[in-house]
């Protein structure tokens, strides 16, 4: 970031593409969770799930991909996130980040941006939150 | 069920080395084309000496380099299938980038009984340090287990 964001200022926003099942696979061998309650349907549902679902990780892996557009790698202190809900198989994800605090912090001006994941009814995801050097 | 005797038990370190083509087809995966993490002369102009990692990708490392796969649940007793992801944090302390070897010293730091004992969140920390000691990031994960009902 060129200037100063202010308090309030939606500064991260991205959409991405359905998750398919293909993705899932891909991304337990990127990832190495090898967890089969992702991409074998027949484990999921012996665990009690109707399908495979998304790798929380691959969700918080947009989440990220989504803030370090908005703000450069080497600025970012923090970033946390609680998983709300699971992520199903066709989810559409928009991620966004809103600067919530200045902070004075570490002997560096910082600001604290409140991060969420909807799916396409906007049901939320994840609810985060990362700490970034201005 | 797991209970307090767990908190402080620690896991074998694990070392994972950031390896450019295991660190492509995570970049392919996610569609990322941010060219920081991609490009050496766009990484060194954001200030690092090679390209640096996506913030999640610390998580990743510990996952593909562990000899024993899920070795704390194994440990704890805990069925994967009965597992989720609750929360996940990383606190950033110096850069990682492509050519690092890490060390992973994953410990359990509290686990706490929810619903009448009908789920069990469990945090593990984790310290990761690089080839010359630096600790470079602490990352905590909170597990969720959905514990079976008593018969």
């Amino acid at each position: 970031m060129s200037s100063s964001p202010a308090v309030g200022d939606r500064i991260v926003h991205k959409a991405f593409p359905p998750i398919t099942r293909h993705r899932l696979a891909l991304y337990c061998g990127a990832s190495g969770d090898h967890n089969p309650i992702h991409v074998d349907i027949d484990f999921a549902k012996a665990a009690g799930f109707p399908d495979v679902f998304a790798h929380g990780m691959l969700v918080m892996g947009y989440l990220g991909q989504a803030l370090t557009d908005a703000v450069a790698p080497a600025r970012i202190r923090s970033f946390s996130t609680r998983f709300a809900a699971i992520t199903q198989l066709g989810a559409t994800l928009t991620c966004e980040g809103t600067v919530t605090e200045l902070i004075e912090q570490g002997g560096e001006k910082r600001a604290k941006l409140a991060l969420t994941t909807t799916d396409q009814n906007g049901e939320i995801k994840l609810a985060g939150e990362a700490i970034i050097a201005l | 069920m797991v209970d307090q005797s767990a908190v402080g038990r620690s896991f074998t370190p694990v070392t994972a080395r950031v390896e450019p083509g295991r660190l492509r087809f995570f970049l392919d995966t996610l569609g990322e084309t941010n060219p920081v993490y991609r490009d050496e002369a766009a990484a060194q102009a954001a200030g690092f000496t090679a390209a640096p990692v996506p913030p999640t990708y610390l998580f990743c490392l510990e996952m593909m380099d562990a000899t024993v796969p899920f070795e704390f649940l194994t440990a704890l007793g805990i069925d994967l299938a009965r597992v989720l992801h609750g929360e996940q944090r990383f606190d950033y302390h110096a850069p990682v980038v492509l050519g690092d070897t890490l060390t992973f010293h994953p410990r359990v730091t509290s686990v706490t009984d929810k619903k009448g004992g009908a789920m069990t969140l469990i945090v593990v920390d984790t310290s990761v340090t690089n080839q010359n000691g630096v600790h470079v990031a602490d990352v905590s994960r909170t597990i969720v287990v959905r514990n079976a009902r008593p018969s």
